[in-house]
């Protein structure tokens, strides 16, 4: 299983050679990838019926000192995605390699591709919450990567970047909220986790992680008002579209949802925020699809209308909805997979990007419109096609629901006749009905590579939907079950005789076969939406990230603002303010203000050190201010040698001598001093240089009355004979038992020399010059 | 005489912030030198202050006899004192070379890249 998740990860690293080594048939090589991956993902389907609770674990060791592991879950509801991830891969990489022949970055798409579909497998896979979310985010990287294929285009390269904003925003709010999971359910496994449902709803956490969680599926899977990234996501070459933006990735969100249902689900919350927030997004999903004439605008969103119907079921909980659910997936991912393939044909070999380009096309593409009406018919939802009996399921689930049956219920059917008007669209428009001036007259039928993905998808729509019965017990009934959290009877079928769902099928497909033949009235009334764009959801966002630009400006301006004197005051107001906070509120210091036991002579060594330090600040004269900082100095060097420090009041003494003589014969050659600071100024930083000092003097003194460790200087004055061979300790120190540190300071000395060695001899030359 | 030395240290860090807040390039320089004796005198009451008692081993002894100065505290004093010199030095040259492009000791004059 790790092999399988990871082949396409590895054979990423290769695909560009092997793109270079078989040129032109590239494509359907690497396509061998997911075929064997569909066959493996395939041979799980006999031993899930076997499993204990229908499910196989599977664990490899990850990080093992965290205590991360790498598991695998295999259920119903994995496995159908790991199969159509497999499937409609196979299809598309084969379709690239020729939709995209000659493009001097095939390679690089290859790579792009592959990794996905490695990601989005593991995606589903994952049992772990932590490799759960990192393939969560490797999808939304390489979904990135394929939006921006054209990286020359801006569109391309801004609609990437919305795109990558939107979900990986969702991805930080969701890893807040799987680490929250895990804090509640003590586990970071999925398969421990669903087990556990009442901890979580019933934990005081339950509604942040529920919002969390949400938001992160959410953006992912383009709910309304996160849904307008998918639509500019079409940007990306067509097979992306196909597979990212219909199939797979955007599903990512509604298999999360799904997957999390036995622990998160079955709330009022729950029921509300998904129910409405996916009734919303088909409505409007659909809504703005009928809107658009673009090939893929019409597709991207209606797959938007598809996650919210997703989304809608998965909130309404009941054993029918999850059946009608997965039943949806299936046949969505199947239609809309086989009409982006056909959008990409429209655009290959007639050069149409717009419905409105389009017509009479069937008697050069004649198998393309075919099936591509075999797919339309699916969309809408005709007898016999799968797509039937999942909106016959649709209907049942919404007439049955528990709340808001009769909202659902009424959004559900004006979405009904909105789709079928959009599939009329789609399988009508283009091919029949008198001859249209295309950008590019079709010479020939699309070659096999472009057409495979579109035939089988469509076909197998049509035999999903002769087969219900089999469909069902075979794999549906046991991803329902994986989402429903208990076993769910099989129950899909094509025929239930007549009732209230068949009824409401019927008068939809009516219904917008007419509102078909009023589309351009239709978008002529609902013109007005224009101005209701300009307002919308992608509007804030693009406001929010013109004022987040706004405001790093701003702050670098006012932070970043080139004055050294700003950046210290900045440092030290937060230093003082922080620290004399914890030191007073956090601490239990003591204070211990002892006085006695001071010489005469040391009191007035500190006195003069004191005075000076204060001449050398204060006063005007160059001169004066280097003098008393040598008096300073050498009372320092005096306050050593009183205090048995010989060595280092020794060398005090040199390097102060040789500061002086430096600062007189350098800074001489520099003007005097100006008094350019204002009286106010000088005020305000002597005042916040006293609030240093005397910080720095209560640390000290709260510092002598704590020893939090015992020193290790016994250690040195101990073995400084023995073992160093030395009498003098500090010395036997410097160069024997921290001699590294004595190197590090040659070395900085050394380095000081080149410069300072440098910068002189620079001078000269410029002189010279 | 700790808690006179931490006055001292306090009265010495603050003299070296005042004239690290100045705008003349020099009075930076100085308030460097300041700050660097502020730290050393810092640490090396911390270590605590002992008179007469210089970390020495007798002649012919293994140990030294009673109780002596921290020696660590000293080696690492000893050390800051020196790289403190090397910075200095660097520093007063770069400032005295600055000086030569730009023709002003006053820092605001120095904060653009380009001159």
């Amino acid at each position: 299983m790790l092999l399988a998740v990871l082949s396409g990860f590895l054979i990423a690293a290769v695909a560009p050679w092997v793109h270079r080594g078989l040129g032109r048939h590239s494509g359907w090589a690497l396509a061998a990838l997911p075929a064997v991956l569909f066959i493996y993902f395939a041979s799980f389907l006999p031993a899930l019926r076997e499993a204990d609770g229908g499910r196989i674990i599977m664990e490899y060791d990850w990080i093992p000192s965290l205590g991360i592991q790498l598991t695998f879950l295999v259920d119903g509801l994995s496995l159908l995605f790991a199969l159509l991830i497999s499937g409609i891969g196979f299809f598309v990489v084969a379709y690239a390699g020729r939709y995209l022949e000659g493009h001097r970055d095939l390679g690089r798409f290859y790579v792009l591709i592959l990794a996905f579909m490695a990601s989005m497998l593991g995606l589903v896979l994952s049992s772990n919450l932590i490799s759960l979310f990192v393939f969560w985010e490797l999808t939304s990287i390489t979904s990135y990567l394929l939006i921006g294929y054209n990286h020359e285009d801006a569109k391309a390269r801004k609609s990437a970047l919305q795109g990558l904003f939107v979900t990986v925003a969702g991805g930080l709010a969701l890893l807040t909220g799987l680490v929250m999971m895990a804090l509640v359910g003590g586990s970071y496994e999925l398969h421990e986790l669903l087990t556990s449902g009442d901890i979580f709803r019933e934990h005081d956490w339950y509604l942040a992680i529920l919002l969390l969680v949400l938001l992160g599926c959410f953006t992912k899977s383009a709910q309304y008002p996160f849904h307008f990234w998918l639509p500019n996501a079409m940007a990306a070459p067509t097979p992306v579209s196909a597979y990212l933006h219909s199939a797979t990735m955007v599903k990512a969100g509604v298999y999360l949802m799904a997957r999390l249902n036995p622990s998160l689900g079955g709330t009022e919350a729950w029921m509300l925020l998904l129910g409405l927030f996916g009734a919303v997004t088909m409505f409007v999903g659909i809504f703005l699809s009928l809107r658009s004439t673009g090939v893929k605008q019409v597709l991207a969103y209606s797959t938007v209308m598809a996650l919210g119907t997703l989304t809608m079921l998965i909130g309404v909980g009941t054993e029918t909805a999850m059946l009608a659910a997965m039943a949806f997936l299936l046949a969505h991912s199947l239609y809309k997979g086989a009409l982006f393939l056909v959008a990409g044909i429209l655009d290959h070999e007639a050069g149409c990007k717009d419905f409105l380009q389009t017509g009479g096309l069937r008697r050069a593409l004649p198998v393309t419109t075919v099936f591509a009406g075999l797919a339309a018919l699916s969309l809408a939802g005709v007898l016999p096609m799968f797509g039937f009996v999942a909106k016959e399921l649709l209907f049942e689930a919404v007439l049955e629901a528990p709340a808001l049956a009769g909202l659902f219920s009424v959004l559900a059917v004006i979405s009904a006749v909105m789709v079928v008007a959009v599939a009329a669209i789609v399988g009508i428009r283009p091919w029949y009905g008198p001859r249209a001036d295309t950008p590019k007259v079709p010479a020939h039928e699309a070659p096999p590579a472009l057409l495979a993905g579109p035939v089988v998808l469509a076909s197998l729509g049509l035999l999903f939907g002769l087969g219900a019965g089999l469909v069902d017990q075979g794999l549906i009934a046991w991803a329902a079950a994986a989402v429903y959290g208990a076993p769910v009877s099989p129950y899909l079928s094509l025929w239930h005789g007549f009732n209230l769902p068949l009824l409401l099928s019927g008068v939809s497909l009516a219904l917008g076969l007419l509102l078909y033949l009023n589309w351009e009235r239709f978008r002529r009334v609902t013109g007005f939406m224009e101005v209701v764009n300009r307002y919308g959801p992608e509007a804030a966002y693009e406001k929010t990230m013109a004022g987040m630009v706004w405001l790093s400006e701003w702050q670098t301006r006012v932070l970043q603002n080139g004055y050294l004197r700003y950046y210290l005051l900045t440092i030290l107001i937060s230093t003082v303010g922080l620290v004399m906070v914890t030191l007073l509120t956090r601490t239990d210091v003591h204070i211990d203000l002892d006085l006695s036991g001071i010489l005469v002579h040391e009191a007035f060594i500190v006195a003069v050190l004191l005075m000076a330090a204060l001449v050398s600040v204060t006063t005007r004269s160059r001169l004066g201010a280097v003098a008393s900082l040598g008096v300073v100095g050498f009372c320092v060097a005096l306050i050593y040698v009183l205090f048995s420090a010989a060595d280092v009041g020794i060398t005090q003494v040199l390097v102060e001598t040789l500061t002086v003589i430096m600062l007189v014969l350098v800074l001489f050659r520099l003007p005097g001093f100006l008094g350019l600071t204002p009286m106010v100024l000088r005020v305000r930083d002597a005042i916040i240089a006293l609030a240093v000092g005397a910080m720095m003097a209560v640390l000290k003194l709260a510092a002598s009355t704590t020893q939090y460790a015992d020193s290790i200087s016994a250690y040195f004055i101990q073995e400084s004979q023995p073992s160093g061979y030395g009498r003098n300790i500090v010395n036997v120190i410097l160069v024997d038992f921290r001699a590294l540190d004595t190197l590090g300071e040659i070395v900085v000395l050394a380095l000081a020399a080149v410069g300072v060695y440098a910068m002189i001899k620079f001078r000269a030359e410029d002189r010279r010059r | 005489m700790e808690t006179l030395m931490a006055f001292t240290v306090g009265g010495l860090f603050a003299a070296a912030i005042y004239m690290m807040l100045r705008r003349s390039i020099v009075k930076l320089v100085i308030g460097l030198v300041l700050l660097s004796n502020a730290a050393n005198l810092l640490l090396f009451t911390q270590a605590g202050l002992l008179r007469g008692a210089p970390p020495l081993v007798p002649e012919g002894a293994m140990q030294p006899a009673g109780v002596v100065a921290d020696p660590l505290a000293q080696a690492l004093i000893l050390t800051a004192i020196v790289i403190g010199f090397g910075v200095l030095a660097f520093a007063v040259v770069l400032i005295h070379r600055a000086y030569e492009v730009v023709q002003a000791d006053d820092m605001d004059q120095m904060k653009d890249t380009d001159t």
